[in-house]
């Protein structure tokens, strides 16, 4: 297929098909709403390219699954919702330990616990980022259309490749299941990223070895013989409990995403460089984000809107930019106030109008808008 | 004279298991099974969970992978689908295979993927001291279990068996010529393998149970004194089989393999018949 | 023990008798009386002063390989001779 592709799908359609976009050629996961559409398509495709679908006894043992097909070489991925996504925590972090590339998909829904299984919510954005014990880096992506749920994906699959970590993609009941139109790119069109491999045979002596602020480059299994392990290990790959080594291999593998942080930002910004009424949101609640900086340009006021695209790591740099000119930053979403209490480190509390919804429902622009003008 | 060397990161030994621990015994018999099967080393992946058996991989030089406790068997299979050229082992204790990994030992056995799991069976969790496991003996005191355990412990040859596993064997640390055929005919067994090897913890376990055994041998010596042959317990009353267990192989059957069924399922999309 | 390992290769004792030779690595040995307690010809004994495995009675050793079969720390080795 030298040509692109238009379609109208869902969500979940056009993330499955930046994963086959992007390479990947392992899905393992399992059942959970509103994700199930990722794994039903790629449980078609997968097979017609040769690829590996399985569908795993639970969450732990699809991620687990996904690792040991990733160290063979494969790209993988699975996706799941907030109760699966709680259940994948601690392989999270034997990834970014072991720093084996792999794509989480996490369609969030109302919570915590079985919550609402088929409505949209927002309030795993924290976890994303926190979610495993133990210091570990985070990459978090969040689409806010059908068009990013490919895009992003494919970016996903990239960023885990070159940096040796686990990307999660954060979508919602929303994008997962609402249809837009979709131009899947000719093959080609999109850089593909695959993973730098050492030029060893045999035995693979230092697999762990990375200069100073750069991911490790472990060659594949079948490739060269080495260890991988969950324990903190040295440049060898075997467990080390050094102090001095421990120190600095915890910190390398943070530090590796900050050192080229340059190449994961993202961020959407509209109507910013005269704002003194500054929204800032991601996924579906930047959509109707969007509608209410529209609506206030139209009366007037100063509104724009900060986008993150890469929630994590968050673009603290650009946020302050805007955030200092803006009188007022308006933090819509889906929970809590999770994306508020990151916005709060950098701009004064009584500047803050939060607009925080969890009962199942989309956030709309009347809500939005009508929380603002009860805050004046 | 049989060269282990070839098998292992010898910079690595002296491995960290205790004085008398049985592992080192099934490593060797491991090793000796491998060697034995002529394969590749750079086709063998060495997958483990956590937990002194599960320090395994770091002793020997293969493509090793010590993952999360519980969860080796899920990471294998990963490994296997992906790379179905691979020959893929998992070592794990009783604790790691049986508790938090049970739900995918059950279902390994049931999907029969070309895997061969060995379960290091000493009846404790000894890395963490000793406390009480699916398969410590009903009674024994642990560090969970002051009192004496009142949980009856798994059957681990019919656990896997009636999960659906093609080849189960049960072996101990004591009858080693015996383990090696197991193990090396359970490697070769196209579908999933069981070997339940039954050993002994002196450090956490036997210690603790005075009146049983006085140090290490004897708790090999009751290996020695219990194991029932499988042939020969087929000739013995329920009453003579009390406190006994059956070692050999234990069941073999012929069932679809998994990775082959799924190859199977690729080419047929593939060729238009879906 | 760390002259041995830069040599790349522990010492070896070695005992001999017409059936073949037991080879001990006392550096890997931990003394864990397997080979002792399980050998049928009743050939080894515990080093009282090192604590590790060795021969006492080389002559009754009928080369079977239980205790390197059963030695879980690659410390004693059996080599027959090979009959012509």
């Amino acid at each position: 297929m030298t040509e692109r592709r238009e379609v109208f799908v869902q969500g979940n359609i056009a993330c499955a098909e930046g994963a086959l976009y992007a390479g990947c050629s392992f899905f393992a996961g399992y059942p959970i709403t509103p994700s199930t559409e990722v794994a039903e398509h790629l449980s078609e495709e997968l097979p017609k390219r040769g690829g590996t679908f399985i569908q795993m006894e639970d969450e732990i043992a699809s991620l687990g699954a996904v690792i040991g097909a990733a160290l063979t070489g494969a790209k993988a991925m699975t996706a799941t919702s907030g109760p699966g996504f709680s259940l994948m925590q601690e392989l999270i972090g034997y990834a970014c330990i072991a720093e084996v590339p792999c794509v989480i998909v996490d369609i969030m829904r109302g919570g915590p616990s079985t919550g609402l299984p088929t409505s949209p919510a927002q309030s795993d954005l924290l976890q994303a980022k926190w979610g495993t014990h133990g210091d570990h880096p985070s990459i978090a992506l969040v689409p806010n259309s059908v068009e990013e749920m490919f895009s992003e994906t494919v970016r996903a699959f990239n960023l885990a490749e070159y940096f040796r970590t686990p990307v999660i993609i954060l979508g919602d009941e929303i994008i997962g299941h609402m249809r837009e139109k979709l131009s899947i790119p000719a093959p080609g069109e999109i850089e593909i990223v695959n993973r730098k491999l050492p030029d060893s045979d045999g035995v693979c002596r230092l697999p762990y070895r990375a200069d100073g602020k750069y991911p490790a480059c472990l060659p594949n299994f079948g490739q060269s013989r080495f260890h991988v392990t969950g324990l903190n290990h040295d440049e060898s790959g075997f467990p080390t409990s050094d102090p001095s080594i421990v120190q600095e291999s915890n910190a390398r593998i943070i530090e590796k995403i900050y050192h080229q942080r340059e190449m994961i930002d993202k961020v959407e910004v509209r109507y910013c460089d005269d704002v003194e009424m500054l929204l800032v949101a991601v996924g579906s609640a930047a959509r109707a984000a969007e509608e209410v900086v529209e609506e206030y340009r139209r009366k007037g006021v100063k509104a724009g809107l900060f986008r993150p695209v890469t929630l994590w790591p968050f673009p603290k740099k650009q946020f302050r930019e805007y955030a200092e000119r803006a009188g007022r930053v308006v933090v819509p979403e889906m929970n809590m106030g999770q994306l508020r209490t990151v916005v709060e480190r950098f701009i004064p509390s009584s500047k803050i109008v939060p607009v925080n919804l969890v009962n199942g429902e989309p956030i709309d622009p009347e809500f939005i808008i009508f929380t603002i003008e009860k805050c004046r | 004279m049989f060269d282990y060397s070839v098998y292992l990161r010898n910079e690595k030994l002296p491995h960290i298991w205790c004085a008398g621990c049985g592992h080192g015994i099934v490593l060797k018999s491991l090793i000796r099974a491998i060697a034995k099967t002529g394969w590749d080393k750079n086709d063998i992946v060495l997958v483990s969970g956590i937990g002194c058996a599960s320090r395994l991989p770091g002793y020997v030089d293969f493509n090793t992978l010590h993952t999360a406790h519980g969860r080796a068997i899920a990471f294998a299979t990963g490994v296997k689908l992906a790379k179905p050229s691979f020959h893929v082992i998992v070592v794990a204790g009783d604790g790691d295979a049986l508790a938090i990994g049970g739900n995918h030992l059950i279902h390994a056995c049931r999907r029969n993927i070309d895997i061969t799991l060995i379960v290091f069976n000493n009846g404790i969790y000894g890395m963490t001291g000793g406390q009480y496991s699916p398969t410590t003996p009903l009674g024994d005191k642990a560090a969970t279990a002051p009192y004496g355990h009142i949980e009856p412990l798994f059957d681990v040859a019919e656990l896997a068996k009636g999960c659906g596993a093609t080849f189960v064997a049960r072996g101990t640390s004591y009858h080693v010529p015996q383990l090696d055929e197991y193990i090396y005919k359970a490697l070769i067994h196209k579908g999933f393998s069981v070997v339940d090897v039954i050993e002994a913890c002196w450090t956490t376990h036997g210690r603790k149970q005075k009146e049983k055994y006085k140090d290490n041998l004897e708790m090999l010596k009751w290996q020695r004194d219990n194991a029932v042959p499988f042939a020969k317990a087929q000739t013995m009353s329920a009453e003579e089989l009390k406190g006994k267990f059956i070692t050999g192989i234990l069941h073999q059957a012929e069932r679809p393999e998994y990775v082959e069924q799924y190859q199977r399922l690729v080419a047929d999309v593939k060729g238009g018949n879906p | 023990m760390e002259e041995e390992r830069e040599k790349g290769q522990p010492k070896e004792e070695i005992f001999e008798n017409a059936k073949g030779s037991l080879h001990i690595i006392p550096a890997r040995c931990k003394g864990c009386r397997i080979c002792i307690e399980f050998c049928p010809a009743h050939v080894l004994t515990l080093d009282r002063k090192r604590l590790v495995v060795t021969v006492s009675a080389m002559e009754k050793c009928i080369v079977c390989g239980l205790c390197e079969l059963r030695c879980p720390d690659f410390a004693i080795f059996v080599e027959k001779k090979t009959e012509k």
